[in-house]
Parts: C-alpha cells; structure tokens; sequence
C-alpha cells in the first residue's frame, strides 16, 4: 500500500514537472550513466536551468 | 504485421456498452426536446460523458485498428532516439497529464460562453459531435503521423507530404494565426480590466509575485517548482483578497483604474518587455503557476457544476440563430462552426500533437488514449464552460456581452433593451450583479472570461455561501485567466519573434541569430506591434472589439485544423488506406466550407468588413458622422480598421484554397500510384531495440 502512494506521488511531480517542462531528473542521471560514463552528470539545479531555458527556444508548446 | 488484438468483445462488456448508449440516447432526448420548462445542466453532463465514452471505445479504437493501425510492438521516437531528455518512454497517464496540460488553455472557455447567445442546444451539439468526428480526430491523426515519423512538426511533415512550398505557406498563416491569437486573448484580458480597479490591482501583483518566484528558484531553492507554486499561490489569493481593500479606498482605486485603450497601451508594452527579458525571471515563474491554476480551476469548476447542478436559463435554440445576434454577427452556419473553435476542433493542437508528446509516448498503443483521449477532456471542459454560462441570467448574460452601441451605458437603458428582446431583466437585477461581484458595473464586457467568472462565482456561492465570498471568487476567475493569458501573450511573443527571425533570416542571414540583440529586439517590436495593432483597434472598436476579432481568430483557428484534417487525409491515401479517406475527409471538407463561407460572408455581404468600410467611406465623401464615430479621425480609423481586417480575411481564405490545392494534387498523384508513397520511417521492432520490453 506505502509502496504504491509513494510511486502514485512519484508519478504526479513526474506529470507536474512534465506539464511545466521539465523532464524527470532521475531517468536523465540513469540515461547518462548506462549510454553516457564519460560525461559529467550535471546537479539537479545545472539540470533544471538548462530545461527552463530550453522550453522557451522552440515553437509551439501551448495553446490558446 | 502485429497490430493491436482485436479480440471479440464478452457479452458483459456488450451489455455494458448498450447500457451506456442508452443513458446517452435518453440524456440527448431530454436535452434536445424538453422546452419550456428549464433543464438541469447534469443531463447536458451525462450526455456529454456517454457521447465521450462511446466515440473513444468505437470510433477511436476504429481509427486507432484501422486507419492508423497503431502498432504497439514498433519502437517509437522515445525508444529509438532515447536521451533522456526530449525523447523519453514516459508512462501514460504522465503523458496524459502533460499532453492535456498544453492543450486546455483560455479557448474552450471563451468560445462556448460566446455561443451560448444561440441557446445551448447549438453549442452543445457542435462541442460534443465536432470533437467525436473532429477535433478528436485531428489531434489522434496527427500524433499517429509524427510518432511514425521521427516525431516530426506540422511544418516538416507538410513540407514531406505536399511539398516545400506547401511548407512555406502553412508557415505563413501560422504566424498570422499567432498574432490574432495574442490580439484576441489580449483583449479579453482588457474587456475584464476596464474601469475594475480590484481585478487590474491583482493581476498586477502577478508581475512581482513572478519576479520573486523567479528570483528563488534561481537562486534560493533550485528546481522546486512545486514549493515555489504554492508560495506563489498563497500571494496570489492574498492579492485577491487585499484586491477589495484597493477596490473600496478611492485613492488606491483610481491608481488602478484604467480604460480600455490605456490598458491597450500598458498590456503591448509588458508584451515587449516581458519577452525580452531572461525566461528564468518572469515567463517561467508565471507558466508554473499558470499551469497548475488551470488545472485546479478546471477541476474547481467541475465540482461546482457537480454539486450546485443548476438550472439552465438559457432557452435551448435562442431566436439570435438568424445571425441578428448581439454578441457576435451572422448566422448558425458557419459562425457558430466558427465561434466555438477550441473545445471542438482546435487547429493549434496540431501544433503540440506533433511536438512533445510523440516524443514521450513509450509505445503507438496509447496514442488513442493521449491524442483522442485528451481532446475529449477539452471538449468536457468548453461543455462545462457553457453550462456556466447557460445557468446565468439571460439578462445578465447579454447584458455582460453586448456591446454598447447597442444596449447604452446604464443599466436602465440595457435592461430595457434587453427586456425587448425577450429576455426580461430589471434596472435593479443588473446592478446586484455587480454589486455582488464587488465591481461598478457589469455592462459590455465581452470576450467570455467576466461571463464565466460571473457564472463560476454564482456556482461556487451556492455551494460555499458566505459573506463576500462571490466578490472573491469572480476576481479569482477573472485571475486566473488573465495571468494565463498572459502568460501565452509572453511566451506566444517569444515564439512570433523566432518565427519572424527564421522568416528574416531568409532575406539577410545574421538577422537569424537569435543570440543578437539587434535581430531580437527588431523582430520582437515586429511581433509586438502586429498582434498590438488588432488589440488597440480592438479596444477602440465602438462594437467592442472582441466582436470583429473573434471571427478572424475563428476562421484562423479552424484554417489550420483544416490543413492538419488535409494533411492527414493525404497521408491516407498515400498508405493506400483510400477507403477510410472519409475518416480525417469529412470533417476537413466541413472545416474548409466553414472557414471559406465565413471568410466570404465576412468579405462581401450584409455584414462584411468591406461593406462596414464601404458605408463609413460613403458616409465621409457626403461629409456626414456616423455613429459610433464622433469626429473625422474616428470615421478613417474604422474604414482603415475594416479594411485590414478584409485584407486578413482574403488572406486566411487563399491560404485555405492553396493548400485544399496542394492537397488535392498530392492525393490524386496518390490515388494512381499502386505503392504506398507516404514517407514513414521504417519499422522496428520493440524487442529489438536493447533494453525494452513490449
């Protein structure tokens, strides 16, 4: 039961974060770690800073 | 090929789904037949739910089995170009979540409290139909396509399928799409503000409450967008609630009262300023809590119309159906197809249905449930917005929406006006309104948003009375969609801004850069002075702006649903799927005689732009005045004003007949070919990609 409040949470920062365009951290540092050794991996602040910034570069992303 | 199971459906499931046709064949009866005597906006609910479930079991699964054959063993973009950043397998409701997110926005609001002149029945029908058949339809086809295609753009795949020159084009009328879309929202935000110091006082704190949101997730606490939200929140209903103070103090109030071209003004040079500064600072503070207030109110809302279950008073088919309507002009067909756009076919999403979201779903099987299943849930929410509108006082409804010119400036000469037209309301009623929403008046205020928070406030009042409580919970709606929108005004700038450079940059290429200031500030007054112009002219406009505009942002909107719907279309052919052509066919034929007979009844006709310029042309060579103009100026400024505006429509309209060309064209050239021609990647399997499981 813990368990599953804890990965239902889990899943609803994951849709919050998502929704305001930040991907999910963890899968990010997993991601680098598996493909990418030779990389520094960045803190969760380099991280979202980059993501905040790169939101706002493209075309599209919202409605009216 | 593997495709999606289709195994026989148990005979409990058949009852269930008979059951449930039945609820919605009864609800639509009720909804469709019952008159005189005032129905409960729950059946409107309940039909709106089974109609949903109906059209996502069968004629989503239909699309999603046939026309798309949505595979689910076949790697999508997440899986086979995996960064862990943009391309990622997400779970699905996560998808869900983001993907509904970026598609609800202020138009489902809007448009519906709009049509709500024609009665409810119209709106209802269209809203709940068009998204089945539709909006629902182009949002799935279009995610079905970019997810075979490397999560391509609209742009790009329009570009493969019809040519590079299609591509250029549809980029156009992209960018003229943008700017009435900025113009248009913005002037919603200016009708609400006129002369109501408590709603401009807490839409302004939303400017430093962002700028200290920014400052500390820069800075204090990185990344922690959920705290920061709710600091952000708590100063926001703190503003709102300070808001009556400001109100009630003449000194402070006249601080923050402002007329409608004074907030023309103030609104385009924040659009400027906004845009140009750091996106850490002020936009991506705002969207946060914009995104999350959007939600919740949504959510809000519905719990309202759950527990208060109003009554409708608006009749079911109002007489204004013969187009003499006072809020927006013209007949049910086309303007109602045009009025309401988002909430039952919304070009835009094409936009996000090709963006993020292909490159987050983790497998094709649940694109039905995102793209079809999503649109459905913006339709709920445009069904929601017009019960709040329909649950209000005829009176008051078209006292809050017609323009001046037509209903005078105090409540005695609209209530009289409006009792004319049926819809009996009294001097006295008009002014408790206002009263009890804590402003001055209530007169022309156009454009949905103060409809729906007079609506949403009468709802949430009747489920939490309280002393005051109406006041604070219409200038919490009036809030929260203005710093949505201003968010959008901000960040759609921004996007204008790049498009012009990348349009720029094919004259003189360093124009391009978008690290250079020069280009940037160049292109971003650009930007800023096109959607500035229709917002000024709007709120100068003696019909009250949002009446010209609305259509022009209709006839856009479902222009390029139109060219998402053709493309699609093409595409089917192009599988060799030509028998299912009718799927994305129809509903692209019927947004292309909707748009093009619109744009044609707004460009010649009883009352079109050009005949408007034409008679005050006329008026000014016989040296007359016409009313609402009092002196020359004014006279050239709507001729001027009418005369764009017909310009814009032949635009939109040889956009439409370009690509129904291209379109054309490209689908005959198919039709003859014996091979599939469309431009799909080709096929991975799932398992075999390392690392992924079915």
């Amino acid at each position: 039961m813990n368990t599953k409040l804890v990965q239902l949470w889990h899943r609803l920062v994951q849709t919050a974060r998502l929704s305001c365009g930040i991907p999910d951290y963890d899968v990010y540092v997993t991601h680098l770690r598996t493909h990418h050794p030779e990389r520094k991996i960045p803190t969760y602040a380099e991280f979202f800073r980059e993501r905040q910034a790169a939101r706002y570069k493209g075309t599209g992303g919202r409605c009216c | 090929m593997e495709t999606i199971a289709t195994r026989p459906a148990g005979v409990a499931s058949k009852v269930v789904w008979v059951i449930i046709a039945i609820i919605g064949a009864a609800c639509l009866g009720v909804i469709a037949l019952r008159r005189g005597e005032p129905i409960n906006a729950i059946w409107l609910v309940a039909a709106a739910v089974a109609v949903f479930l109906i059209g996502y079991r069968f004629y989503g699964r239909f699309i999603e089995l046939r026309v798309l054959q949505m595979d689910p063993g076949r790697a999508p973009p997440s899986v086979l170009h995996n960064d862990g950043l943009d391309y990622v397998p997400t779970d699905k409701w996560v998808v869900f979540g983001h993907h509904f997110a970026a598609i609800a926005g202020a138009g489902p609001l809007v448009g519906p409290v709009l049509a709500a002149q024609m009665g409810y029945l119209p709106g209802t029908l269209w809203i709940l139909f068009g998204v089945v058949l539709g909006g629902a339809v182009q949002d799935f086809m279009v995610l079905g396509l970019s997810i075979r295609r490397d999560a391509r753009s609209l742009g790009h795949m329009l570009r493969e399928e019809l040519g590079p020159f299609a591509g250029v084009v549809a980029m156009f009328g992209l960018l003229a799409l943008m700017m009435i879309v900025l113009a248009v929202l913005a002037l919603v935000v200016v009708k609400a503000l006129t002369h109501s110091p408590w709603g401009t006082f807490s839409v302004a704190c939303t400017i430093p409450i962002a700028l200290l949101m920014g400052i500390y997730l820069r800075w204090l606490r990185p990344g922690r967008i959920l705290e920061v939200s709710l600091i952000g929140l708590v100063l926001l209903l703190t503003s709102i609630a300070y808001g009556a103070h400001v109100a009630a103090t003449p000194v402070l109030a006249n601080l923050f009262d402002f007329d409608a071209k004074a907030l023309a003004w103030l609104l385009i040079g924040y659009g400027f300023f906004a845009s140009v500064l750091p996106v850490w600072l002020l936009l991506a503070p705002r969207d946060y809590l914009s995104t999350f207030l959007k939600i919740g109110t949504i959510v809000l809302l519905a719990v309202a119309i759950l527990f208060a279950a109003p009554d409708l008073q608006m009749p079911a088919v109002s007489r204004f159906i013969d187009g003499t309507g006072p809020v927006f002009q013209g007949q049910l067909f086309p303007f109602l197809f045009i009025t309401i756009a988002c909430g039952a076919v919304s070009g835009w999403h094409s936009i996000i249905a090709s963006g993020t979201t292909p490159k987050l779903l983790a497998n094709e099987g649940q694109a039905r449930m995102v793209g079809y299943g999503g649109m459905l849930m913006e339709a709920f929410v445009a069904i929601m917005a017009l019960i709040a509108a329909a649950s209000l006082h005829p009176g008051v409804y078209f006292a809050m929406n017609s323009p001046s010119a037509l209903i005078g400036t105090t409540v005695e000469h609209a209530a009289a006006t409006i009792s004319q037209w049926g819809f009996v309301v009294t001097p006295d009623e008009l002014s408790r309104t206002a009263h009890d929403i804590g402003e001055t008046g209530i007169l022309s205020r156009a454009g949905g948003a103060p409809t729906l928070a007079v609506g949403m406030a009468q709802l949430l009042h009747n489920i939490m009375p309280g002393e005051r409580m109406m006041a604070f919970w219409y200038h919490y709606a009036i809030l929260f969609e203005a710093l949505f929108i201003l968010t959008t005004v901000d960040a759609g700038t921004r996007v204008g801004r790049f498009m012009i450079q990348e349009i720029a940059g094919l004259v003189h290429e360093p124009l391009k850069s978008t690290e250079s200031w020069i280009g940037n500030v160049l292109a971003t007054s650009i930007c800023v002075g096109l959607w500035g112009y229709f917002l000024y002219q709007g709120s100068v406009d003696p019909l009250g702006g949002i009446n010209t505009l609305w259509p022009l942002f209709g006839i856009a909107n479902q222009m390029l649903a139109a060219i998402a719907l053709m493309l699609a279309t093409v595409v089917t052919v192009k599988l060799k799927r030509q028998r299912y052509v009718w799927v994305p066919g129809i509903p692209a034929t019927w947004l292309v005689v909707c748009t093009l007979t619109a744009g044609w009844e707004k460009l010649s006709g009883p009352i079109s732009f050009t005949v408007a310029s034409q008679t005050y042309a006329q008026a000014m060579q016989a040296g007359k005045l016409m009313a609402p103009a009092k002196n020359l100026a004014e006279m050239q400024r709507i001729i001027t004003n009418n005369s764009v505006d017909a310009t814009l429509t032949a635009v939109f309209m040889l956009l439409v007949l370009t690509m129904c060309g291209f379109s054309i064209y490209a689908m005959m050239k198919a039709w003859r070919s014996h091979i599939p021609t469309a431009h799909e990647a080709p096929r991975v399997a799932l398992t075999s990609v390392a690392g992924q499981t079915p």
